[in-house]
This record gives C-alpha cells, structure tokens and sequence, in this order.
C-alpha cells in the first residue's frame, strides 16, 4: 500500500484519540491539601456533629426542650457561638468539597460542570453567611414585633 | 437467537456413549454476544451479535473467540498475541468485567447464558474489540517508567538487598494490559485522569532504592488528574490480571506525597 491510500484510507476519523489526550498538567498541592483537609475535617465533625445531636436531642429533657427559648439560651453563650460556627464552617467546606469532587467525577461536560459548580459555591456563600449571621445575631424577642407573632416567653 | 444449548452434563453422557474415551474432555455449546463496531460495513454503530459455538471444558473465551474467527466470522476483530496472561493484549469486558480473554475458563463464565464480550470501557473503540491504547500509553509515559540516576555509573550491578527489591516486588508485575485504568468510573467520566496502571509503574520506581527519580514522578502524579482523583472504588484491584494490590500501591504513593508535603 502506498502513502497516499494508507492516508485515504484514515481519512474518515480524524485524530480520533485527540477526544481522549489530557488537555494539560494540572499540578500543585490543591488536590493534596484537599484530601487531607476532608479527613481532617471529618475527625473534627464526628466530635462536633454527635456532641451536638446529644446535647439537643438527649441530654436534660431531650428533644422536647428545643424551642426558640433553647437555641438563645445555647447562643448566649460563647462556648456554644464558636462550637455552632466551627461546626457550620467545617460542614460546609467539607460538604461543598465533597460536592466538588463528585461532580467532577460524574459531570461529563464542562458546560455542564461549570454550571454545577457555580451553583454549588452559590449556596455555600448564601448558606455559610446567612448561618454565621444568624448565629451572632439571633433574637428570640425582636423588640417591636407583633406580639402575636412572638413564642410565649417574650414578655414585653 | 436462541440458546441451542444442551445442559454439560447431558452432552458429556452422549459424549461417553459415542466415543467412550477414558479422560475424554467434555464439550458443550456456549453462546458469545459480542458487542461489535466496524465503521467499513456498519457505519458508526456498535452493535451486538452472537455466536455458538462448541468448546471443551479446558477451553478459555480466548479459544472460543477463535473459534468464531477460525471458523465463521473472519471479520471478528480483537487483538492476542501470547494466549498465556503474559503480553497484557487481549484484556476486554467479560459478562461486565475487565479480563484476559485468555485467563478466563469458559466453564467458570457459567456457559448456561450468553456470555457478554465488549471491548475495554473508557478507550476509543477501533474495531470490535480493539480500542485505542494510546490515551492508556500516553498516561503510562508521563511517569517516566524507566530508571533515573545521578551521580557516576557502578562499575558494577547496581546493589540492591531483598528487602529493599520486596519493597516494590508487587507492582514490577504489571503487563500494561489496561484492564485496571478501563474498569475506573474516574476514568470514564472524561479520561484524564491519570489511571491506575500509571500510578502502579511510578510506584515501581519510586520505591526502587536503585532510583533517583522519585521526587519527579511524585511532582507529575500530585496533579489535579493524578492519584488524589482515586476514590479507592477497588474495580481495579479486582480487575487486575496479575494480583497486583493496586489500590494499596495508590495509598504508598499518597502517603508519600503527605509525608513531603508536611
Ligand atoms: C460525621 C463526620 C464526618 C466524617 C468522619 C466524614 C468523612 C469524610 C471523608 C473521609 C470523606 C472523603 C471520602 C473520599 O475522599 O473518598 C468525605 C466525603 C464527603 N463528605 Fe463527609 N464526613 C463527615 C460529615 C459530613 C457532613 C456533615 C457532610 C455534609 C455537609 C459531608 C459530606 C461529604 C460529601 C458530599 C463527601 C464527598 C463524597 C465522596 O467523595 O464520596 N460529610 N467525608
Ligand atoms: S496493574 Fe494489572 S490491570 Fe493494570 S495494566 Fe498492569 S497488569 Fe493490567
Ligand atoms: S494474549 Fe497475551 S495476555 Fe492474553
């Protein structure tokens, strides 16, 4: 067979594997960092998550003593701002991670990674500062409210 | 197409009667349903068909895809070159699992069904069940497979004790099959991902205490394609022709990693 057949006949797929070669290297510490910090994370939030469910849920009264009373009461304290936000925080970034990852692993294209993504961080940002907000500002009894919309304990 | 299959038992009775050899094989009919794709007389359209075939007890998928070659379809594709698990060619999805078409015993494949024969997951298909190893290969080069030393050459072999050969017996076992990389759901998805038969022939160097070269090899696979895409999902240890532990080699090769990043 000649050059010029053997051209002819591949003529028909062009580079097929070019669909397959890596678009370029990638390197760095990032991905590194990120598999530590999920475990890492984890550790620290099967501490902070199982304290937490046990004391709402099963210590004192159990879960029926949760009410918006409850919540001031834990919120009043710093202890308990710092072990919320770190919880929020460690959840979140582990969580949205978590997410990342999957996404890259199952989303085929990149339009659609892209816009997966960009959800994602969207509700990371709307949800950790929304969370933080609510944690250093939480009011059970917001001074001027209509009474009725109030719990029982607000005495005004 | 209907399964025109006699129960093993039932043939191997006939079988005695009219031959009545001692030691005589048993044979009995297996059906292949081979997933096929030949752009020249199909257009662009994989497609499934299938064979039956008569084989014997001793016989491997390998013997009966030649049979259907040998004898009633020439145009079947698939590449082997050994037929003895030892040049990594003939690795394809049997019944949905990466193997060596020649270490598969058809009388372990259960014969009662259809068994499935596509080609490898992930590979741009050629013909039938030839893919393109290229992307597999490319991945396998980056890597550097191959000895890097500094400083002046021994005037003899290069010393090495047991323990230190121990270290990396179980990945210099690899024949580059590519069964490992294609059974990766990380590799389907888009196949950039370095793969796992890559990460298993860096690990052979980097723990070779003859080698100079693991500090690079560790630099090319800490990479957002490299070994941090494993999710150590196991397909590839399962499918691995050779035994090799290779999601363990993927862990030495993070740890190693850690341990220098820190
Ligand atoms: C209870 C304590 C937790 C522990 C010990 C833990 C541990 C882990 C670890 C080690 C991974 C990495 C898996 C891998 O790389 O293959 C992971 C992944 C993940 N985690 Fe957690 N986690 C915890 C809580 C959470 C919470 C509260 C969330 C949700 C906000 C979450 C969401 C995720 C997601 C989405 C992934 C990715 C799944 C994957 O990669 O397969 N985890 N977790
Ligand atoms: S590690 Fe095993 S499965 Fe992977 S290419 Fe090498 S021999 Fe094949
Ligand atoms: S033909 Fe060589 S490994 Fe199967």
């Amino acid at each position: 067979m000649t050059t010029t057949t053997q051209a002819a006949a591949r003529l028909p797929i062009e580079n097929p594997g070019q669909a397959y070669q890596r678009r370029k290297t990638t390197r760095g510490n990032f991905e590194l960092y990120g598999w530590v910090f999920m475990r890492a994370s984890g550790v620290v939030l099967l501490v902070l998550i199982f304290a937490h469910l046990f004391v709402n849920l099963v210590a004192g009264e159990g879960i029926s003593a949760i009410d918006f009373g409850f919540v001031a009461g834990k919120w009043a304290s710093p202890f308990w701002q710092v072990w919320d936000l770190v919880m929020l925080w460690l959840a979140m970034l582990h969580g949205t991670n978590g997410v990342r990852t999957i996404i890259n692993d199952y989303a085929e294209r990149d339009g659609l990674r892209m816009w997966l993504k960009i959800a994602l961080y969207t509700a990371f940002v709307v949800v950790v500062t929304l969370g933080t907000l609510v944690i250093f500002t939480f009011d059970p009894c917001p001074p001027g409210a209509a009474a009725d919309l109030l719990p029982s304990f607000c005495t005004t | 197409m209907s399964t025109t299959m006699q129960s093993p038992a039932a043939t191997e009775s006939t079988q005695s009667s009219a031959g009545g050899e001692v030691g005589a094989v048993p044979s009995f009919d297996v059906t292949l349903r081979i997933r096929r794709y030949n752009v020249e007389t199909h257009g662009d359209e994989a497609y499934w068909e299938e064979f039956t075939v008569t084989a014997y007890g001793t016989d491997r998928l390998l013997d009966a895809l030649h049979k259907v070659k040998w004898d009633v379809d020439g145009s079947l594709s698939f590449r082997r070159s050994c037929a003895h698990g030892v040049c990594g060619s003939d690795a394809m999805r049997i019944n949905g699992r990466n193997r060596l078409a020649c270490k598969v015993l058809l009388k372990d494949l259960n014969p009662d069904k259809p068994i499935t024969v596509e080609p490898l997951k992930g590979l741009p298909v050629m013909k039938d069940l030839i893919v393109d190893m290229e992307p597999f290969f490319a991945s396998y080069r980056e890597i550097m497979p191959f000895l890097v030393t500094g400083g002046n050459e021994p005037t003899r072999e290069r010393l090495q004790s047991a323990e230190q050969r121990e270290r990396f017996d179980d990945t210099t076992k690899c024949i580059l099959c590519a069964a490992c990389t294609s059974s990766c759901p990380v590799f389907w998805t888009d196949g950039q991902y370095f793969g796992p038969a890559a990460i298993v022939n860096a690990h052979r160097f980097i723990f070779d205490s003859r080698d100079d070269g693991a500090a690079q090899r560790l630099e090319i696979l800490n990479d957002k394609e490299g070994v941090w895409r494993c999710r150590t999902i196991f397909n590839c240890t399962e499918a691995c022709p050779r035994g090799i532990q290779i999601t363990k080699a993927i862990q030495e090769v993070k740890r190693a990693m850690i341990t220098r990043a820190f």
